[in-house]
Order: structure tokens, then sequence, then C-alpha cells
């Protein structure tokens, strides 16, 4: 037997919805590892939100964020890494508006939310510019240097 | 308090070593790694690993509110700092005390207290513990007048120093004053601390420490010496257990004012206690006291069979002293050697890289603590350890046999190592009558002029 696309989410959802922080999975051969934000991250490619998002600097096969709008091509979308280790804030403070939502449009000097380092608030920048299309950090969650924050689609006319 | 959950701040083997005791406990374990190490074993054999930021240690390693911030974003109970980075930074200590992490070290105070030198003297002196001759700098003309009472040659320290920063050796008089100012500046771009002290540089010296476990309510054991004078530029290669030559009434003095020491301190956790010793005049002298575990830690727990991470963890989670005096026996000798991505033939020039496959022995007596496997990197960041492999006999030469060829069958691909070096020391006459000072590193390399052996294919 072989997993499907849909096996794999209902798996996901299930750990997502359990203690556990680690499933390693073999069927025929075929292998499943999944770990909450670990650093040795998924084999299969899985990004599911709230889980944690592929890490730039490791090659793996191209994973098609859920949120992709047809037409647009992984080259035009960019994730926007965490620039240091903290507890993200999507929002100037509790209850506030957030800074982005999908489908703002950004500039590379947009704030897009802050970082809290034992006290000391950092605002993000977004570093890119384009529609915000996806958003896989929790506001309130601790992100992990370089962990994806959000994804841009690149200005189709640029 | 129960710890559940431990971030380990730090990395390569000694951080493998730190998982295998909390796996063994059953602590989860959660390893903070720069993006250097995010593929490393350690990454690989902790529960989780959290990336805390770029290779460069003061960007990741050394990031005090980055650590504590982590290790509150996992919900981790404490925090182990293993050796070298913030482990020896009263810093992290306190900023773990402050938000309700258990630091698994002695408390701030204390790390403070032993970081000075200054204070650390004093503190040996009130124990009833030797010290070299010599005292604080407190300008130029007082510090000539102490240097004509202590003589030459002696030492330029740095007070808030270690590993051989801010040291400067003073030949002649004459030379003090420039000495002070190089080693003021290097001190103060080191340490932020400027101040320095005179010792009486002993020549012939051997370098032994005794490991002990203080509750932090003024009791103390001691878990025997290690002898750490096969060392270059303050750089230990070899160490070994006991230290060879000692005869029992000198040890035991050794060992007791190891203890002395800790406990006017009511020092807690695991630490250590440096000595210089003269075996022929059995003399010592206290040098100081390092509040983490050491690298060198494995020898101990060869001949004693205690876990000495395990018992930092029990002694930081407040259940005190896991063991009595009488509870530590010291069986046969131990050895170990450091295997470093170093170059003895190019002035043990750093060689990190990739390393292309790697074969470490086993067999009676042996253990390997290492993080290295075939594909693993040895980054440009950090220091160069690579792996120490330890082994355990009845008697040193029992211990030697199994070491040597330990040494033999080990094999390196990729990166330069310093296994050549070892072979040579282990086959040299003079380390093997045992009981060599300080001074026999550079004077067997001299002989050797180090084999030029490399590995890289």
């Amino acid at each position: 037997m072989t997993l499907t696309a849909k096996d794999v989410e209902e798996i996901t959802r299930l750990i997502e919805e359990s203690s556990f922080d680690e499933l390693q999975l073999e069927i025929d051969g075929m292998k499943l590892s999944l770990r909450r934000r670990g650093a040795a991250a998924c084999e299969a490619g899985i990004a599911p939100a709230p889980a944690p998002p592929p890490e730039p600097e490791r090659a793996r096969p191209p994973d098609a964020p859920p949120t992709v709008t047809p037409g647009a091509t992984d080259a035009d979308i960019r994730a926007v890494p965490a620039p240091l280790l903290g507890t993200f804030y999507r929002a100037p403070k509790p209850g506030a508006a957030p800074f982005i939502e999908i489908g703002s449009q950004v500039t590379a000097d947009t704030v897009i939310g802050i970082i809290e380092v034992m006290k000391l608030m950092n605002s993000v920048r977004a570093g890119e510019s384009g529609t915000v299309v996806e958003i896989p950090a929790q506001d309130g969650a601790l992100v992990e240097y370089g962990e994806t924050l959000l994804r841009v689609r690149k200005p189709v006319d640029t | 308090m129960t710890i559940g959950r431990i971030l380990i701040a730090n990395r390569g083997e000694i951080a493998a070593r730190i998982i295998r005791t909390c796996r063994a406990l059953g602590i989860e374990t959660v390893l903070a790694v720069s993006t250097a190490d995010r593929d490393s074993v350690p990454a690989r054999l902790a529960d989780r690993a959290v990336c805390i930021g770029p290779g460069r240690s003061i960007d990741s390693y050394l990031k005090v509110g980055t650590i504590v911030q982590a290790a509150l974003g996992v919900r981790a109970d404490a925090v182990h700092p293993g050796y070298g980075f913030l482990s020896e930074r009263a810093e992290l200590a306190r900023s773990c005390e402050e938000h309700g992490l258990v630091f698994i070290g002695p408390p701030a105070s204390q790390i403070a207290a032993v970081g000075d030198k200054l204070r650390a003297r004093a503190e040996a002196l009130a124990a009833d513990v030797p010290v070299v001759p010599g005292g604080p700098v407190a300008g130029v003309d007082a510090a000539l007048q102490l240097a004509e009472r202590i003589g030459t040659p002696l030492l330029v320290k740095a007070v808030g120093g270690g590993g051989g920063r801010g040291m400067k050796l003073v030949e002649r008089i004459e030379d003090l004053p420039g000495a002070l100012s190089v080693a003021a500046a290097e001190a103060g771009a080191a340490f932020g601390d400027t101040r320095l002290y005179l010792e009486r540089f002993v020549t012939r010296g051997r370098h032994v420490e005794v490991q002990v476990l203080g509750d932090g309510r003024g009791h103390v054991v001691h878990l025997g010496e290690r002898d750490c004078s096969v060392q270059r530029r303050y750089q230990k290669l070899i160490e070994e257990t006991p230290a060879p030559g000692l005869s029992d009434p000198f040890r035991r003095r050794i060992h007791a004012a190891a203890v002395r020491y800790a406990e006017r301190l009511d020092y807690r956790g695991a630490g250590t206690i440096e000595f210089l010793v003269d075996a022929r005049s059995e003399s010592f002298y206290f040098l100081e006291m390092n509040a983490r575990i050491q690298v060198e830690h494995p020898i101990t727990e060869m001949v004693t069979g205690i876990d000495l991470v395990a018992a930092q963890i029990a002694i930081a989670a407040g259940d005190g002293l896991p063991l009595t005096q009488s509870d530590v026996v010291s069986l046969g000798c131990a050895l170990e050697c450091r295997v470093n991505a170093e170059d003895p033939a190019r002035d043990f020039m750093p060689s990190p890289g990739r390393v292309d496959a790697v074969h470490w022995p086993t067999g009676d007596g042996i253990r390997v603590d290492t993080h290295i496997e075939a594909g693993s990197t040895v980054p440009p960041f950090y220091d160069s350890l690579m792996a120490k492999i330890v082994a355990h006999g009845a008697d040193r030469s029992a211990a030697l046999g199994r070491l040597l060829r330990a040494v033999e069958d080990t094999w390196v691909l990729g990166v330069t190592t310093t296994l050549p070096l070892h072979h040579g020391i282990l086959t040299d006459p003079e380390f093997l009558a045992g009981g060599v000072d300080t001074g026999f590193l550079p004077r067997h390399l001299d002989r050797a002029r180090a084999p030029t052996e490399t590995n890289r294919g």
C-alpha cells in the first residue's frame, strides 16, 4: 500500500492533536517521519500549519504551500525567515490588528511582526515585496532562527 | 523539583554525551543548534532541536537571552550548559534563576567567585590551600616590587581570565612593564576586565586536578584526580587517572585540599579544582577552579563507574549528593586522547571540513565520546574536538595498551587529525614511564618533529 497525500494530511492532523513530538512510520519501504518543529524535520516535506515550515537552508524536494494561487511558480514565492529566535507576535499589542494578513501588499520595509527575546521587542521587516500568500508562524509561538514566518508572492510585472 | 525536559546549550560531543544520560534518565532533550549544526548527530539524537542563530558562536551559542528564551519557549525545566560557551558565565546562571529555570551548574554567585581569579586565590588562602607565590597588580611600581619579591620567571595573568589568554611569561624584571600593558589590553578585549595579577612561574610542574561534587550546603565528595600534564599552550591533549607516581599520602593531601576549597564555597554541582604539582618535593599549589563539567570527565567515570552528568542533574534538581565519599571507589586506570581536527605538522592549524569516512574503535574498556560520523562536518566556527577516545584497564600499562590499539584502529578520512601525534605520544618512552610535566609535549614535538602524515585524500 502507499500513502496518499490525504493520508499524510490525516496523520499530520492526528499528530498535531496528540501529545507526541515525533512520528516515524514505515510502510512497504516508504518511510514517513514527522517531527514537531525539530531541526531534523520531516523527510516527506510536509509543511502543515502550525507545524514547522521547511527550513530555508535545507535542500528538499519542492514543497507546494497549500495556499499557492494557481499559476504561481515556486520561483515567485519567497519565504521570509525569522531573523532571530524568539516569541513571534503578529500584532503590535494584544487585541490590536495584525501588521499584515494574507493578501496584504508588503514592501521590503514593511513591518510584518515582532519577535520578542527576553522582553526586547524586535520589529521584523518583510525584506521582500509582493503579496502575502501564507503566514505559517503562529501568533505568540516560539519561532526558531530561520523559520519561515510568511510567504510572499512577487509582483508579476516586475 | 522534577526535571522532565532539558535544553542543552551546547554542541559537539558534549551535547551527544548529555543526551545519552538524559535518555537513560527518561528526560527529554531539546538541543539549541546554530545553522552550522542543524544536521549534526546531536541534533538528530535530541528529542528536538531549535535553531538559535547563525554559525558564528557570538551570534548563537554565546547569546544568553536567546538561550533562555529558547528554554522558556520549549518549556524546558532546566538548562545544561556543557563546557565552554556560556557554561561559566554567571549571566546565564543568573538569567535562568530569574526565569524559573534550573541551571545545571553552580549558582551564579559561585561562578562569579571562581571566575575572578584573585577572589578564587583569596578563597584558597582562606581554605588553607596553598597558592603559588604572587599577588594582585596595583600599578607598575608596586608590580615591580612584588615581582622582585616573587622572583623570575613569573607569569602575568588576567583576573577575569582563563585558557591562557591575557597570560604573559616574564623572564626578566625589566620586561615586566611591557608585559603588563600587553596583558591588560588582551584581558580587556577578551574578558572586559583589565585587572592583572602576578604569579611565580613554576617551570617543572604537573597539572593535576581533582573532581568534586557538592550539594550546595557544604557537603562535598571528591572522585579522585586527573593528570592533564600533556598539554600545549594550555590546551590538553591526553589526560589520565590516577596521576602516575604520587605517593598515597601526597595524593590524599591534594584530594583533601580540593574538598576543603569546595566546602568553603558551599559549592553546588560538579566542579574541578586544578593544582600545579611538584611530585618530587611533594608540594602543590592551587591554580583555579572550573565550575562546570570538564572535557576529560569520562576518565573519572571509567574508574569510578559514576555518571557525572547524572550527578549534575540530580544535584541541580535538589536531590542532594547522589553518593557519599565511601561510595566512591576507583578501580584501575583510564586515559583519554582528544582527537582534534588539527594538523600537528602545521603548528596545530585547524582543519575543518567534511569527514568523508571514519572508523571509531571498540573493544573491552574502550569508550568513544563523539558527534562525528561519515558525512559529518567540522565547522570552522568552533573548537576542533572531534572525539575523545578513552581506555580503561586494570592498571596503567593495561590501559595504555588498550588505548594504543584503539588509536591504531581509528581512521578519519577528509580532515587532518591529531591521531598520528597521539600514536607518537603513546609510544614515547618518557610518557610511558609516567609522570611527565607540562613541558613534555613541546619536548616530544621537538624530538619527533610531529609525524606529518595527513589523511586528506
